[in-house]
């Protein structure tokens, strides 16, 4: 069984999902939801120990040999990476059970959760694949199923939201598959690493230019890069308190990842950066983002959309690491993507606490929070100094290696905009903080949200500060992908 | 203890402590507050020098414990601190206060043994946190704001150590704490970012501006640690650098006059911490192993002279819940005990023989005279008059003495008394006997503080100094029965040296007030207007309007490729 683990990490929630669509009532579909995400990260775990003792995994579907077959490669970077995306799936099902409940009622939950399967296994499929077309058609299911999510959403205003997204979405696939198409055309292979080895052959061709700059351009929609981040705030704000959670906590990231494979491995850090504009166009956009992005945050009223704001100024943080084309900027943006989802992840599943108890998730819901609610309150508090970055805490770890990074290459200006966007995170936090603490509760007689959602946060929580202590399992493997990633191309 | 018997930093004992004294019995809280000081004292004087504990973090080899003379001295003194403050607060403060102010002692402690930059800084941000915790504490509108301002500082301040200390680990490639060149823009941001904690220029406000607001209780909490880790860390990675003479001195200035200008008693003492913790950056910037002895001790005597200060300060606003000089005075006679341990504190802080005070600050100017650095000596020996006038005599005597005022307090409670008592007891002991303290500062000493002529010296200085403010008397009340009048005080003392002086110490103040405090207000108009909830920015637009940034997008790379 050990060898088929990378498929089985997809393979399990693809098989489940049609069974839970089939299924009545909400705690069945729930129950196998939940036992499926459980086996599919003890899978990614063991496959991460597998990378580290054994180096790249080389799964062949169905023993075709690639190119003819799809071949699954893992290395350091997506093995860390699934840990994520089905170590995150794995904490919001228990928790989506009530909240799903309340805010997407029972009839529908069987479909919610085989589309929050399908969610999960698009992800997972997308990061775990080597085949550039396979990427495709797992983004496509992903995409799918997150369009379906979010209209679920309670207010009426997540269907707009939702097509406004499949729109948008859409744009980002399409210009994906065209741009893989181009180099299709070109070198005959939708293999990662065949790619990899006959691309820099025909690097000069104007084909494989203009391919690059639909793969980029497409992915950076879907990784919500300011300012093609339109679609980000009112999809996150209108889902499902769970969705928003698995969504603000993965989604984006594994689009970095996709970002980073291409960028890295199929075309390599000298072409992308030497012959490509790739330096030039996202340091401006991340810095610009980063900084205007934390800054709208601090207006929003509705908490929920404020922390969607800040998701896109973090991605700025990760786009900033990724820009530098360096070992040490490229770390960073692993360890980032890694952090960021835990942090994400825990404060929007807050605010679903907080949605279940007060019913909505504005910053007049949050007023003396303290007293009324303070466990899912010091959750928010420790999950928001995270976000800033304060010592102990995995955002800590992540912007001290992207302030050293930028150190590195004598960005100092860079420096200022990290450390600038700290200080605009702690003024948006601060004022969340400072209604929960000093604010009067709306009404004194709210009691703490059930354990069946806290203990899923607190164990997020306890995440980013076991993460932010204990460095050693998210550094070295961040370095160790990064070094994977430098080197280029094919590790065979 | 050998390297492997060690298990854990000391602080961590007091950190345990902190999180245990919210779920503990009430009855059970003062035995936890005087046992859990008790066994870091006991694991801190366990230490052998040199580096005891490692650990990987952010792949470094980080060193927790680093253990030598002089850090196991301030270790010892935060420690002391914690316990003392702890018991003097426990029937007044907070369970929230009593467990932040031990988390904050215990970030204290971790900074005495942090063996390198990045653990220093852990700790640092710990004690920023805590501290926070502890100024809001204070319960009032005043203290929320104060700690907002407080919090925003110390941020600053740990952004700025931050970047020097990522400047420093890429240039250097090293993270020891070790004595540091002032070469790189790296090593001056260190700097900066340690002067802020120090409460130096021109930042020195946030100091007088937190402290006073905090409770009776925190207050004393408070101004103990932050101050005093800074100089620690100074003279642990700066010792010599002259630029921080002319810092300390500034700080000695302006402590004493905004706390000649002030009314409030207990910001009184906070801008005496100023100048109290400017003499021992003075003392850094000489950085010879007589003045290096010098702010070592003068660290711990002053730790001690001015918690028991704000102790009497503290127990007159609980008794009597007024805070200010001119409400107050004539308490000699029913507050006896707060009333004597108060003056045995003003005479310590005003280096009375026989007192703390005297056998540590003059190793300070001593060193100065010694380095032939006369300006910055006489310097020193005036801001010592200056000191006795502001918090020997002003302090205590519009406080416990002066006129009636008509109140009629009592002693406070039992554990207040008897914090006080302690505290009062040891300023005489290391005052009587300096050895001591001596034995356990970083260098050996030579130094005899009684000496004829020290003595003959400290009294004339001490008997002119009293002497100038019993006839100015009337200048004094003046000050106090009216709101801070700067235009006064500068017209009687007339030179027009004096004068700028004091205005450019103003306006400095004034300066950061507007930069620091008041930006966060004024952010440009035009960032906010498109950023705020209705700003272009933060609207939902339509989805033709991305596709177009996409199209830009492509055409930009596309163009660019073709550039490039």
């Amino acid at each position: 069984m050990l060898m088929h683990l990378p498929v089985l990490v997809v393979l399990a929630p693809l098989l489940a999902a049609p069974i839970v669509a089939l299924m009545r009532g909400a705690t069945w579909p729930w129950l196998l939801s939940t036992l499926v995400s459980w086996f599919a990260l003890l899978c990614a775990v063991l496959l991460l120990i597998q990378v580290q003792a054994e180096g790249v995994i080389i799964y062949t579907m169905g023993g075709w040999e690639a190119p003819w077959g799809i071949e699954y490669r893992i290395d350091f970077a997506n093995a860390l990476l699934l840990v994520l995306i089905t170590g995150l799936a794995s904490v919001v099902m228990p928790y989506a059970r009530l909240s799903v409940e309340q805010e997407v009622g029972a009839e529908r939950s069987p479909m919610f959760y085989a589309a929050l399967l399908l969610l999960s296994l698009g992800l997972c499929g997308m990061t775990a694949t080597g085949d550039a077309f396979n990427v495709f058609v797992f983004l496509e299911i992903s995409s799918l199923a997150t369009y379906t999510l979010i209209a679920m959403g309670r207010d009426r205003r997540a269907l707009t939201a939702s097509f406004s997204y499949l729109v948008m979405g859409t744009i980002g696939g399409t210009f994906y598959l065209i741009g893989i198409g181009l180099l299709y055309v070109m070198t005959g292979t939708l293999n990662m690493a065949d790619l990899a080895e006959r691309l820099p052959a025909i690097s000069d061709s104007s084909t494989v230019r203009t391919g690059f700059a639909f793969i980029v351009t497409g992915i950076c929609l879907k990784l919500a890069l300011f300012p093609l981040h339109l679609w980000l705030p009112n999809a996150y704000t209108y889902s499902p308190s769970a969705v928003t959670a698995l969504l603000g906590a993965t989604a984006t990231k594994v689009a970095v990842y996709i970002l980073i494979r291409f960028v890295f491995t199929i075309f390599g850090p000298e072409y992308s950066f030497g012959a490509e504009p790739l330096a030039e166009v996202l340091i401006p956009l991340a810095v610009i983002g980063l900084l205007s992005a934390s800054t709208v945050s601090i207006g929003q009223p509705n908490i929920k959309r404020m922390l969607a704001y800040s998701s896109v100024a973090q991605i700025g943080y990760i786009v900033l690491g990724i820009a530098m084309g360096t070992a040490m900027g490229l770390t960073a943006a692993l360890l980032h993507v890694f952090n960021h989802g835990l942090m994400k992840g825990a404060l929007f599943m807050t605010l679903g606490a907080v949605m279940y108890r007060m019913g909505g998730t504005n910053l007049s819901d949050m007023q003396g929070l303290a007293k009324t609610m303070p466990l899912t309150f010091w959750a928010f508090v420790i999950g928001g100094l995270s976000l800033i970055g304060v010592p102990l805490t995995v955002g800590f770890v992540s912007k001290w290696h992207l302030i050293l990074a930028a150190i590195e290459l004598g960005w100092w200006p860079v420096v200022i905009v990290i450390l600038a966007g700290s200080m605009l995170a702690v003024v948006y936090v601060g004022r969340v903080v400072e209604a929960g603490f000093f604010g009067e509760a709306r009404d004194p007689t709210r009691r703490e949200a059930p354990a069946s959602l806290l203990i899923p946060v607190w164990i997020l929580i306890f995440a980013n500060i076991y993460f932010g202590i204990d460095t050693r399992l998210t550094v070295d493997i961040a370095e160790a992908a990064a070094a994977q990633l430098m080197a280029g191309g094919v590790v065979r | 203890m050998t390297i492997s018997e060690l298990m854990f930093p000391p602080a961590f004992i007091m950190i345990l402590g902190a999180m245990l004294l919210p779920v503990v019995r009430a009855s059970f809280r003062p035995v936890l507050l005087v046992l859990v000081p008790l066994l870091t004292l006991l694991m801190i004087w366990n230490l052998d020098d040199g580096v005891l504990l490692t650990a990987r973090f952010l792949g470094y080899e980080v060193e927790l414990v680093e253990a030598s003379n002089v850090r196991r001295l301030f270790a010892t003194i935060f420690a002391l601190m914690a316990m003392i403050g702890g018991f003097f607060a426990f029937q007044h403060a907070r369970v929230v206060e009593m467990s932040a102010s031990m988390a904050y002692a215990a970030g204290a402690v971790g900074v005495s043994f942090a063996g390198d930059l990045i653990t220093l800084f852990l700790f640092w941000e710990f004690m920023a946190l805590f501290s926070t915790v502890v100024v809001w504490c204070g319960g009032t509108e005043e203290a929320r704001r104060a700690g907002i301002r407080y919090g925003i500082m110390h941020l600053i301040g740990g952004i700025v150590l931050k970047i020097g200390i990522e400047g420093v680990a890429v240039q250097t490639g090293s993270i020891e704490v070790q004595a540091l060149m002032l070469d790189s823009f790296a090593t001056w941001m260190i700097l900066i970012g340690v002067l802020i904690n120090a409460a130096a220029p021109p930042v020195s406000a946030w100091l007088s501006d937190a402290y006073p607001e905090a409770s009776p209780t925190g207050s004393v909490i408070l101004s103990a640690f932050t101050t005093k880790t800074a100089v620690l860390a100074l003279l642990l990675l700066f010792p010599g650098q002259q630029v921080l003479i002319w810092v300390g001195l500034y700080m000695i200035f302006y402590g004493i006059i905004y706390a000649l200008m002030e009314n409030d008693m207990r910001r009184i003492l906070a801008y005496s911490i100023v100048n109290q913790v400017g003499f021992m950056v003075v003392g850094v910037g000489i950085g010879t192993e007589l003045a290096l002895n010098g702010v070592a001790a003068h660290a711990f005597s002053h730790i001690i002279y001015k918690a028991l200060l704000l102790m009497s300060a503290g127990a007159v606003i609980v008794q009597t819940g007024k805070r200010k000089c001119t409400d107050l005075g004539g308490l000699y006679r029913t507050m006896p005990v707060t009333a004597i341990c108060g003056t045995i504190g003003a005479l310590a802080i005003s280096s009375f023989p026989y007192t703390s005070g005297f056998i540590s600050k003059s190793m300070i100017s001593q060193s100065a005279a010694y380095g032939e650095l006369a300006f910055v000596w006489y310097g020193l020996v005036a801001a010592s008059a200056g000191v006795f006038l502001h918090a020997g005599i002003k302090f205590p005597w519009f406080v416990f003495f002066q006129k009636d005022s008509g109140l009629r307090p009592k002693d406070p409670s039992w554990n207040m008394q008897a914090a006080m008592i302690i505290f009062a007891v040891a300023c005489v002991l290391l005052g009587v006997f300096p050895s001591l303290l001596y034995q356990f500062l970083p260098y050996e000493v030579t130094y005899v503080p009684y000496t004829a002529d020290h003595l003959v010296t400290q009294l004339q200085l001490l008997l002119f100094a009293g002497l100038a403010f019993f006839v100015t008397l009337p200048l004094m009340k003046r000050t106090l029965t009216i709101s801070l009048d700067i235009d006064f005080f500068y017209r009687k003392l007339g030179p027009k040296l004096w004068k700028s002086f004091v205005h450019w110490l103003v306006v400095l103040n004034g300066l950061f007030q507007t930069l620091v405090i008041d930006q966060g207000k004024r952010l440009p108009q035009l960032w906010i207007r498109y950023h705020g909830p209705d700003g272009p920015l933060a609207r939902t637009w339509p989805t033709g309007s991305m596709l177009l940034w996409v199209a830009v997008m492509l055409v930009v790379i596309l163009i660019g490729a073709r550039l490039l």
